[in-house]
């Protein structure tokens, strides 16, 4: 009896986890194969340096939507990353135990918080005051970047928090008890133990920001343009996509897969380095 | 005699746990302490509030005081980071800083703040040699401290603390995980490094204390039992506790 309901268990458990991997498959089988003729066709040059994104006209050059989701990614960087490690650097060494482990689940709640959420407050809050104090329509490459430097916020933060925590507890009483302060011991100590912990989280935020679809939609202001400031508004790979797949057909729709393949690239990519740099620290305990 | 450390009835708690009992002596320079008894009685407490590093365990209490070549280490306005420039310490378990060897022994003086290459390099052939580990690693400096034996990362970790110039040197068990070999060169280090240091051993090898301490304390569940002349604690200790644990019938 016992038998048999653990051979049960294992079966359901690998039909799951196979189907599961099927499905991840298949959405990149069915990605690649309506987006990669595409490119074929048009050309990868063409497709990729052309500024001129004008589907009625046969013209599919995404050029301007990569500057702006390499704009607005590396906006995200610039305001989430220095937030997030520090954060992670003042919870884990500077604040009680007993109160990290209030205030970590709780950042790491923010996660759950839906896009279009984060969208709104930025629409409401955030383009305003931009337009009030600096011009423009508010809704921007700006507003893109500090919101999403926002959402990624708890990866950064609570990846962080882990490597740090994982740095062995000896080599900061060695480092106080040679005479170091405690944020000499940060700097020259923990951070370069937990490095690679660091530039994992930051990497996988990074994959966060780039994917990130709906509250870019909503505070980027989505004109397809190569931008010249922060306050202009622009329009990333994400977005064109769900902008245009309603009603896209042919030619017009297979161009908005291609982007999605493009885009697919740059996220596994971006995966592969954060997986490569977890796994050396965990080689190295 | 000069004395380096006067412990006026300190009391030490974790949390409501009473650690340390009424604790009254005094530690002259120059010379080598030995503190032995029982595992729990609190050696390791004791060693870590003379460098105050009890203060990263959380609910830790002090009560009395400590005075440092006359100075109340524990009143709010001592410098804390210079007390344990002053007053290294040695881990039972040897843990170099991931770094190089040769970094591992600057980085106290550098945070001291000497940078000058050449100062350095005579600090750390001078340190190493004293902890007698200069002739074992003086081709491989820059490789990393984490391939080292855990003898030689023992050595290492009290050549760092001699690189910083300290008055006074803590051990806590440095033998513990040590072959005879290397137990012998660290004792050696020691006896002939005590002309110039304070040093207080935690040993719970009471041979050990015999061999190489001027004078021994005995604790035993938080209170100093017995403290005095190491000759006269193992011939002729004064308390019943002391001699049972020194002849082995308890620990
Ligand atoms: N960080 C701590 N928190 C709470 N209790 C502790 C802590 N460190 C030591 N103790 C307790 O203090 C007592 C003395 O420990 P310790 O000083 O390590 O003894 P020894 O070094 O003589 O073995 C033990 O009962 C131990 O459980
Ligand atoms: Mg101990």
């Amino acid at each position: 009896m016992k038998l048999i309901s653990e051979k049960g268990v294992k079966r359901l458990l690998m039909i799951t986890a196979f189907s599961a991997i099927s499905a991840l498959l298949l959405i990149a089988l069915f990605i690649i194969n309506e987006g990669l003729p595409f490119i074929f066709k048009y050309g990868l040059k063409e497709f990729l340096f052309s500024s001129d994104w004008q589907p009625h006209l046969g013209k599919f050059g995404i050029y301007p939507m990569i500057v702006a989701s390499l704009w607005v990614t590396l906006g995200a960087m610039l305001v989430g990353a220095p937030l997030g490690v520090a954060g992670a650097l003042f919870l884990s060494e500077y604040v009680p135990k007993s109160v990290m482990n209030i205030i970590k689940p709780t950042i790491e709640l923010l996660a759950a918080i839906p896009s279009v959420v984060y969208g709104f407050i930025g629409v409401m809050v955030l383009a305003p005051i931009i337009r009030d104090n600096f011009g423009g329509p508010g809704l921007s490459l700006l507003a893109g970047s500090i919101i999403l430097g926002i959402m990624i916020l708890p990866t950064v933060i609570s990846i962080s928090i882990d490597s740090i925590l994982a740095v062995p507890r000896s080599y900061r009483e060695g480092s106080l008890a040679l005479g170091a302060t405690t944020w000499q011991t940060i700097h020259m100590v923990t951070i370069k133990a937990s490095k690679s912990g660091i530039i994992a989280s930051i990497i996988l935020g990074m994959g966060r920001a780039i994917g990130e679809t709906m509250a870019v939609i909503m505070v980027a202001g989505n004109s397809v343009n190569i931008p010249h400031s922060p306050l202009d508004s622009v329009r990333t790979l994400t977005a064109n996509i769900a902008l245009e797949m309603s009603y896209a057909t042919g030619l017009h729709r297979q161009a908005l897969f291609a982007t999605g393949v493009i885009l697919f690239i740059v996220i596994i990519i971006l995966n592969s380095i954060a997986s490569v740099a977890i796994r050396k620290r965990m080689v190295k305990k | 005699m000069n004395i380096k450390f006067h412990i006026q009835d300190l009391n030490f708690y974790f949390n409501n746990n009473k650690v340390l009992k009424l604790i009254n002596f005094e530690i002259p320079a120059n010379i080598i302490l030995g503190i032995i008894g029982p595992s729990g009685s609190g050696k390791t407490t004791f060693l870590r509030a003379l460098n105050r590093m009890n203060d990263l365990e959380s609910g830790s209490r002090i009560e009395g005081q400590i005075l440092f070549d006359g100075e109340d280490i524990y009143s709010s306005d001592y410098d804390v980071v210079a007390l344990r420039k002053r007053v290294g310490m040695v881990f039972a378990m040897p843990v170099p800083l991931p770094m190089s060897i040769y970094d591992n022994i600057v980085y106290g003086p550098r945070l001291s703040g000497v940078n000058d290459k050449k100062r350095l390099d005579v600090l750390v052939e001078k340190s190493l040699t004293a902890a007698y580990l200069w002739d074992e690693v003086k081709d491989r400096l820059k490789t990393s401290a984490m391939r080292l034996s855990g003898g030689q990362q023992q050595r290492l970790c009290l050549a760092r603390v001699l690189a910083m110039e300290p008055e006074v040197i803590l051990l806590d068990e440095p033998c513990s995980g040590l072959d005879p070999i290397s137990t012998a060169k660290i004792e050696d280090a020691l006896t002939e490094l005590k002309k110039e240091y304070t040093i207080i051993l935690v040993t719970n090898n009471t041979k050990q204390a015999a061999r190489v301490s001027d004078y021994t304390a005995f604790f035993l569940m938080g209170d100093l039992i017995e403290v005095g002349n190491t000759g006269q604690i193992f011939t002729s200790p004064n308390k019943t506790e002391t001699n049972d644990y020194i002849t082995g019938r308890f620990g």
